[in-house]
């Protein structure tokens, strides 16, 4: 089975020279934190990472969890390595400080997160779903349900899950069915809900559900849906865990991929109704869904990133390990000497790094959108449906590779590459498809206000052209020149669409994909381009990189332009024709 | 109980090891580095012997330039309670070491002085049995198991061919083999409490040491690359290579 090298270095880089990490420090008025101690910390969450939770990985694969009596049996090995994660203290890193967290930056939780998610996505999808039900208790509890649930899910000695999706709710949560009656104090749950990632298991003593439901007198649609806290075992007066609500999982789906990550179909006051406390107000739990949204959003993104980093990992050591030709001298070739196996890795290392560029430089906006930073809001909003629609899309093509690399062998179980490739599969989908995250672009993103959003990131982007294209070294000026012909077809298409799109409702459904393929590909390029920039820099002067990690720079930024840049005009190209042959056929022609 | 640890800064063990291109040393420009594993189990038993309540402060050195502060706050992040940096240049020898930890024992008069057995850069498993020639202190080297009664230290070591039992008074010194114990991660609270902890520099004028080198490094070399093994077709055909090629039988 494939091992996993925490990529430190990348990491260090991206945040000290394209975040800025030590300026956003002090813009959060966060005195101790600083390049040096992310480095530090980064580096000890890749221990864990690569020495306990990497190992476990295919084990998760192979023996999935099973359930019981309404009680889901997580595989083994996998309670011991979240407890180990939670005394090291990981479920902590960005909580804040009055609930027992360290309340660090984002941008710093999203390389640690990085690591967890290749050493392990089913493992990791856990902590995830949990750090999603503290962000909802923290913006929209009551204080006493903040200090009722609050320490524990942040320390991690609880797990949280949310549960959303039902049977006949899915993209559209306005179908939500699932019932709340006003008890006394507390509410009766009853209701199925689907698809719910750690729903059950025993690896702690409690799990914390975030239910959505309809009060019996709500608003039909969307503005009828209420937030409950369902515990799995209510509290007593201590606020310890003690009687078993009327909550259990009922079964658990078989999936394709992230087998070790249960996914469960939870039932709801089976025996009368699920004791459960309203979150914030009734009737704005969707509402409430959305202040998580950029953030959750981004998290799925990012697990894009992380398994096509393992992917090309894997990838790179069998391509060196494999001999197959032979060379005039009689030798046996390694397959990386082969230009079509090179080809892929470097598609696969130069949209690795283009993902991470992308990655961080989003989550930071997050932490200057917390300062009251209004450009940095903006650019969340714009930035987040590319970083989950196009990353975990490029995903699929990039685990898809490591497959091809090994050849025959990938297509065997065995040898684990199979595993990287179906575990991709499920991110284009859950957290809102690429159809959602496209129509989400095109619509709110662009259209809505007129493309001004759009257009600062261009001339951020044309400002980085320029500078290339002033720079005294060639190869930078030709980086230029490609990122400037990149921007101008991708402008082109973005004029046409707000040209004739906004008028057009099948027009911005039938482009919305091609749209955010090409967005992601244009901002992926951009700071690679910027990385690069950095890097040409950072040569002539003492630095702690290493003149080989930046020529390295340079050649994937370089790489990446003529392989993945050139993608942007065909999508460009493919958004003017506004493909309104899509209807062309009746249904009974299709 | 006070205990006094020792850690250096080396190359980590997972780096690939590199010369540099005119052959006077190991090439560690941008190569990543860590605690020497043996000093690692050294702060990891004192750490224990902390939370048994057996010590009641450890205290960890290291001696090199600013950058070892790194391995310090390392040791402080895996519960160490304050770091003394002695300044030095890049890679002081054994001898020098030992005589600045020596002035360090003085000051600090620790009950406990645990290190690694050896450092895996340079290999010389000396400076803790130095250490304690110059402070005239009993030793026990390549510490298995470690525990502390009535003033004294009942060490198992790890011998040829078996394991040997000494039991020592304290103050003492104790270097620690690989099987000692498995040392923990770093958890995140420690690590951003480690930033908090002190942490001096001293230079060797403060402690009245005048450095001297006895020994000088004059080359270092790769390892020979291995050829490449051949197959051969006969039995007779493997000892007549073994008899006239590789000149073995």
């Amino acid at each position: 089975m494939s091992t996993y090298t925490p990529p430190l270095q990348d990491a260090a880089f991206v945040l000290d020279q394209l975040v800025g990490f030590d300026q956003l420090c002090s813009d959060l008025q966060l005195e101790e934190v600083n390049g040096e101690l992310a480095n530090v910390v980064i580096e000890e969450a890749g221990k864990l990472a690569s020495e306990v939770l990497a190992p476990l990985n295919s084990a998760g694969d192979e023996k999935h969890p099973t359930v019981n009596a309404g009680q889901v049996q997580e595989t083994e090995g996998f309670a011991d390595a979240y407890q180990q994660f939670v005394e090291n203290g990981w479920a902590t890193l960005t909580g804040p400080e009055d609930f027992g967290g360290q309340a660090l930056p984002n941008v710093l939780s999203t390389a640690v997160n990085e690591q967890w998610h290749s050493a392990n996505m089913s493992f990791a999808l856990c902590p995830m779903l949990s750090q999603g039900a503290v962000e909802a208790l923290i913006a929209h509890g009551s204080d006493e349900l903040k200090a009722q649930y609050l320490p524990q899910l942040i320390s991690g000695e609880w797990t949280g899950t949310m549960n959303l999706t039902e049977p006949n709710a899915g993209s559209d949560l306005a179908a939500v069915a699932s019932k709340a009656i006003p008890e006394g104090d507390h509410y009766k749950i009853s209701g199925q809900k689907i698809f719910i990632t750690w729903g059950d298991h025993q690896m702690t003593s409690n799990i914390v559900h975030l239910v959505l439901a309809r009060l019996p007198d709500a608003p039909a649609g969307v503005k009828g849906i209420s937030l409950f806290i369902v515990p799995k075992y209510l509290l007593d007066d201590q606020g310890q865990p003690a009687e078993l609500n009327d909550v259990s999982c009922i079964s658990l789906e078989h999936k394709m991929g992230i087998h070790g990550s249960p996914t469960c179909v939870m039932s709801f006051g089976d025996n009368g109704g699920a004791i459960g406390y309203l979150v914030g107000e009734a009737n704005k739990g969707l509402s409430y869904m959305f202040t998580m949204m950029n953030h959750a959003r981004q998290s799925v993104g990012l697990q894009g990133l992380s398994i096509s980093e393992r992917a090309y990992q894997q990838a790179l050591q069998y391509s060196q390990e494999r001999f197959q030709g032979t060379d005039r001298d009689g030798g046996k070739i390694a397959i990386i000497n082969h230009p079509d196996v090179r080809r892929m890795l470097m598609a696969m290392k130069s949209g690795n790094e283009a993902m991470r560029a992308l990655a961080f430089t989003a989550a930071a906006e997050i932490d200057r959108a917390h300062t009251g930073n209004a450009d940095s809001k903006v650019r969340v909003e714009l930035l987040t449906p590319i970083v989950k629609g196009w990353m975990t899309e490029l995903a699929q093509e990039l685990t898809s590779l490591n497959i091809q690399v090994h050849g025959g062998m990938g297509f065997v179980e065995e040898t684990g590459a199979a595993q990287h490739y179906r575990d991709a599969r499920i991110l284009p989908i859950y957290e809102g498809t690429t159809g959602i995250q496209a129509l989400d672009l095109i619509g709110r993103k662009t259209l809505f206000d007129k493309g001004a959003a759009l257009q600062e990131l261009q001339a951020d982007i044309q400002a980085t052209a320029e500078l290339l294209s002033n720079s005294e070294n060639q190869q930078l000026r030709k980086l230029g020149a490609q990122l400037e012909s990149a921007l101008l077809s991708a402008s082109k298409a973005g004029q046409w669409i707000l040209a004739n799109a906004a008028s057009d409702k099948q027009l911005m459904g039938n482009v919305s994909f091609d749209n955010l393929m090409m967005m992601g590909y244009l901002t992926g390029g951009w700071l690679l381009a910027q990385s690069a920039l950095k890097a040409v820099e950072l040569q002539t002067e003492d630095n702690s990189y290493g003149n080989d990690f930046l020529n390295a720079k340079l050649g994937t930024a370089l790489f990446y332009a003529q392989h993945y840049l050139p993608r942007i005009s065909q999508h460009a190209e493919t958004i003017c024709s506004g493909l309104d042959q899509t209807f062309a056929l009746d249904i009974e022609q299709l | 109980m006070k205990i006094l640890v020792a850690v250096k800064r080396v190359i980590d063990y997972n780096a690939k090891v590199r010369v540099k291109a005119d052959n006077t040393d190991v090439d560690l420009s941008n190569t990543k580095m860590a605690i020497n594993p043996f000093c690692e189990i050294a702060v990891e038993e004192a750490v224990r012997l902390k939370e048994a309540g057996t010590a009641s402060e450890i205290v960890v050195a290291s001696v090199g330039p600013k950058s070892c502060q790194e391995q310090i706050r390392a040791a402080l992040a895996l519960g160490a309670d304050r770091g003394i940096q002695i300044e030095t240049e890049d890679s002081p020898e054994s001898l020098n070491v030992a005589k600045l930890l020596a002035k360090v024992v003085e000051e600090e008069q620790p009950e406990l002085i645990i290190m690694g057995k050896q450092a895996i850069d340079s290999d010389n498993n000396q400076t803790g049995q130095m250490l304690a020639a110059l402070l005239g202190m009993p030793q026990a080297t390549f510490a298995s198991e470690v525990s502390i009664a009535d003033g004294k230290a009942q060490v198992t070591r790890e011998v040829d061919g078996g394991l040997q039992t000494l039991a020592i008074n304290l103050p003492a010194i104790v270097t620690t083999d690989l099987r000692l114990n498995e040392p923990r991660y770093a958890a995140l609270p420690n690590i951003m409490k480690a930033k908090r902890k002190p942490l001096d520099v001293k230079t060797p004028a403060d402690l009245g040491v005048e450095l001297k080198q006895h020994t000088q490094l004059l080359k270092v070399t790769e390892p020979a690359e291995r050829n490449a093994g051949i197959l051969v077709s006969s039995v007779d055909e493997l000892i007549e290579k073994l008899k006239n090629e590789a000149k073995v039988i």
